[in-house]
């Protein structure tokens, strides 16, 4: 394929309008992608990003508008259609069919075949080309791509793109679940692609990484433009301001709290999926931050402690006093509440309603003769949807049908319905929008102010940093050290999760 | 690390045979029956008596890797068999009324597909719907008696001792082995087949990749209509009528076999060679039972326990490598 001049635009989108019903979700965006740059996308959940990579991929028709590819007429039909145009898709939620091979995946819609029948030999030496040139060689093609890390799950995606000859590689939150290791080796990989011509518009909530790997940025509000420009030479609290509208005064507000008694301690603690020994203190009015690599056994920790894993060996103690039987129903019973790291799929019952929602963990109180009384129950569900802010038409809105940021809000109320005394959190602000964000980092602060304390596992350091007042960095299943916030900055914390030592 | 993936191969490979090789090992251990068990004629007669299950057990394999589930099957075999009776017995040439017969089982397999993709209902809903439907077209063209015809060739088709003797096996069977030897290759080595196993294991991917997913579907739910077409003609060649009422709760038997074969109710998972061992051990365990003169309650309960052990025993396997 070859390469149009620079001048002439990669991609550019003009006037590109969609509706659904009633809702704008775009109105006229103009978008242009020069050839070979990284390109940010930039917005809150619900601006318009995922509409507008929709309508680029042929997924979705725009209503209005024009697209030209290299200077050319665009109008895709399908994704299929857009593959073979060279526009690719790194979706959010993977793309990949779990129970096939790397090859098949890789392959997949665009099988090589005579009279039906699949040809390999050369699409398999193509594969492994692509995968050597991409610095990945040590995937093999014949393992199911369940049994791969999501890295490099993630690499056979690009893989497969490259494969398709893709000019146009759009990557949403590809580092969403990375480890700050994979996302180092995918900018490598993006740095690679982009002296081969390939232009990449890339999609992310986390915007220090988002100003390291990109070129230049389009920032989206309602379904607009609001903004474009190149990376360089324009700040962090600039692009926020546009994303949100106006100033967030401070991303990490902190409210006065106090260290109070020992709410927590983890004695030599070892679980069945956690290697340990773990020995933890979290105080009452404290936030105590885990940081590390994932697979350091963070996530596990909590799961241990709160029962949902086995534990092989050392002791929970809540306020002083042991638990024996660790599991879920009785740690919620001693005051404890996990949020957890997945959302979708353990935390939240998508297809029911945010009253039963927020208060599956305490139905007691609705409680009579046995009757649950539905009114109090929503009432209360309501109530907890003004505190946070949980954008809903009612509270018995299904929460499959909130966007990601209400539904995490919505996993919150529930620990604070429950009035949950110390707060396992597991990446609470994942793939949420600037601003739930900030107001997740607020009310825990606030709950720390009332005399909570708060485990807060997250693989993002500025959000460590600006919320906690103790982290506690993991390194293979163990705590490396603990420190005062304050006494840790970004590269150390990076040392010690990726050496083990402090 | 790379001989312990192959030996993990070959176990994978052997799992499905260890089920198979127990049950044999079981009853021709049996003083009972021992003589008799593992005799050619014995054999023989298991065979015959497993094509109607591994007629229907070759198209489900593929519903049921393809994500979906077909619980009209026994219905459409029903039906079918009904409509290849009525045909020979109206005068049809009988190799007319056979197809006519499979065309049939085609159709509700189609019908099965279309209504799948249009309507987006789940599959169960929508072939739990044409299980009823068949059965009652099946008992409305027999007017709710059975049908009877001439015998005809057709009525060979299923005969233990075959006619031309070198044949050693009834034609149906050599069929269904035939037919599972084309099915195994369709879903291994050519392009259909491996949209199958996409669909099945992540359908938004595979649609997102350009694989047409509701044609595939229809196509899987139309073969898997087709073999439960041939499966009735089968059904009507044992029993030399078409009897509106025969094989009522055959499909589950045929979705049993397929699950204890290690397809996986979440698609993405299955394999012909599973299967039909799948139909081959609930086959040999009926014919044991029967030999040993214990009650059908007796195979009933051993078979219920196979399928649960079966299934776990495949989940304990697959967890293992991670």
């Amino acid at each position: 394929m070859t390469s149009a001049p620079a001048d002439v635009p990669a991609l550019e989108m003009r006037g590109v309008a969609k509706r659904f019903g009633a809702t704008v979700a775009l109105e006229a965006v103009d978008f242009i992608l020069r050839p070979g740059d990284v390109h940010a996308l930039l917005g809150e959940n619900g601006a318009g990003k995922s509409t507008l990579v929709k309508i680029l991929s042929g997924a979705l028709r725009p209503d209005r508008g024009e697209m030209r590819l290299d200077g050319r007429p665009y109008h895709p039909a399908d994704p299929l259609h857009g593959r073979r145009s060279g526009v690719s898709m790194i979706y959010q939620e993977l793309n990949l069919a779990p129970h096939l091979t790397v090859e098949e995946n890789v392959v997949l819609g665009t099988e090589v075949h005579a009279g039906g029948f699949l040809k390999r030999r050369d699409v398999r030496k193509r594969i492994k080309d692509t995968l050597d040139f991409l610095h990945h060689p040590e995937i093999a093609l014949d393992i199911p791509v369940r049994r791969l890390s999501v890295g490099a799950r993630q690499i056979v995606e690009i893989c497969r793109a490259i494969m398709d000859k893709a000019r146009i590689l759009v990557m949403d939150e590809p580092t969403s679940s990375l480890t700050r290791e994979d996302t180092e080796r995918l900018f490598q990989v993006i740095g690679k692609l982009k002296t081969e011509g390939v232009s990449i518009i890339y999609i992310s909530h986390f915007l220090e990484e988002v100003r390291e790997v990109a070129d230049a940025y389009t920032i989206l509000r309602d379904g607009k433009n609001v903004g474009s420009g190149r990376m360089a030479g324009t700040t962090l609290d600039e692009i926020i301001q546009l994303m949100v509208g106006r100033t967030i005064a401070d991303l990490f507000p902190r409210l006065e709290h106090e260290r109070g008694e020992v709410a927590l301690a983890l004695n030599n603690l070892k679980g069945l999926r956690m290697a340990g020994p773990v020995n933890l203190e979290l105080h009452r009015g404290e936030i105590l931050g885990l940081a590390g690599l994932i697979g350091a056994g963070r996530t596990e920790t909590l799961r241990t402690i709160f029962g949902l894993d086995a534990r092989v060996d050392g002791l929970v103690e809540i306020e002083g006093i042991k638990a024996l039987k660790v599991k879920p129903w009785h740690m919620i019973s001693l005051g404890l509440g996990l949020l957890s790291e997945d959302r979708q799929g353990e935390g939240l019952a998508l297809s029911r309603s945010l009253t039963d929602n927020i208060t599956l963990s305490r139905l007691r109180p609705y409680r009579k003769f046995g009757f649950l009384s539905l009114k109090k129950r929503s009432q209360a569900a309501l109530q907890w949807m003004g505190e946070l802010k949980i954008k809903a038409q009612g509270s018995g809105q299904a929460v499959a049908s909130l966007s990601g940021g209400n539904q995490q809000k919505a996993a919150l109320a529930r620990l604070l319905h429950q009035d949950a005394d110390v707060l396992l959190l597991d990446e609470p602000t994942r793939g949420i929008d600037v601003l739930s964000k900030a107001q997740i980092y607020e009310w825990m602060s606030r709950l720390a102010g009332r005399g909570k304390g708060i485990l807060f596992v997250s693989s993002y350091f500025p959000e460590l940093l600006g919320v906690c007042d103790r982290i506690a960095v993991f390194f293979r299943g163990q705590v490396v050290d603990v420190r005062p916030a304050a006494a840790w900055s970004d590269e150390s914390m990076m040392a010690a999760a990726t050496t083990g030592r402090a | 690390m790379r001989r312990r993936a192959k030996l993990q191969t070959v176990i994978n490979l052997l799992a499905p045979f260890l089920g198979l090789i127990l049950v044999l090992v079981l009853f021709s251990s049996m003083p009972d029956v021992q003589s008799r068990f593992l005799r050619v004629a014995n054999l023989k007669s298991v065979a015959t008596q497993s094509v109607i299950v591994a007629l229907g057990a070759l198209g489900m394999t593929l519903v049921i890797i393809g994500g979906g589930i077909d619980l009209s099957a026994a219905s459409n075999i029903a039906l079918s068999s009904v409509i290849t009776a009525y045909g020979i017995n109206a005068g049809l040439p009988p190799l007319l009324a056979v197809l006519l017969g499979i065309l049939t089982g085609g159709v509700v397999g189609f019908v099965n597909g279309a209504l799948i993709t249009r309507l987006r209902l789940v599959p169960f809903i929508i072939t739990m719907g044409m299980m009823g439907i068949a059965r009652g077209v099946a008992k409305w063209i027999a007017n709710n008696q059975k049908i009877d015809a001439p015998l005809t060739w057709v009525n060979e088709l299923m005969a233990k001792s075959p006619h031309p003797p070198w044949l050693i096996l009834a034609p149906g069977v050599w069929l269904m082995i035939v037919l599972a030897a084309a099915t195994a290759v369709l879903l291994r080595y050519t392009v259909f087949g491996r949209h199958v196993f996409a669909i099945g294991s992540n359908e938004a991917a595979a649609r997102l990749c350009g694989v047409r997913t509701n044609r595939a579907k229809i196509i899987f739910y139309t073969l898997a209509g087709l073999f439960c077409g041939l499966s009735g003609v089968m059904e009507f060649s044992r029993l030399t009528v078409g009897d509106p009422t025969v094989a009522v709760g055959l499909e589950l038997d045929i979705i049993a076999a397929v699950v204890i074969g290690g397809g996986s109710l979440s698609g993405g998972e299955g394999s012909i060679l599973g299967s039909m061992i799948g139909v081959f051990i609930m086959a040999f365990l009926r014919n044991g039972c029967t030999m040993m003169g214990w009650p059908n309650y007796i195979q009933e309960i051993i078979i219920g326990v196979i399928i649960v052990a079966a299934v776990s025993l495949d989940q304990v396997r697959h967890r293992r490598p991670t």
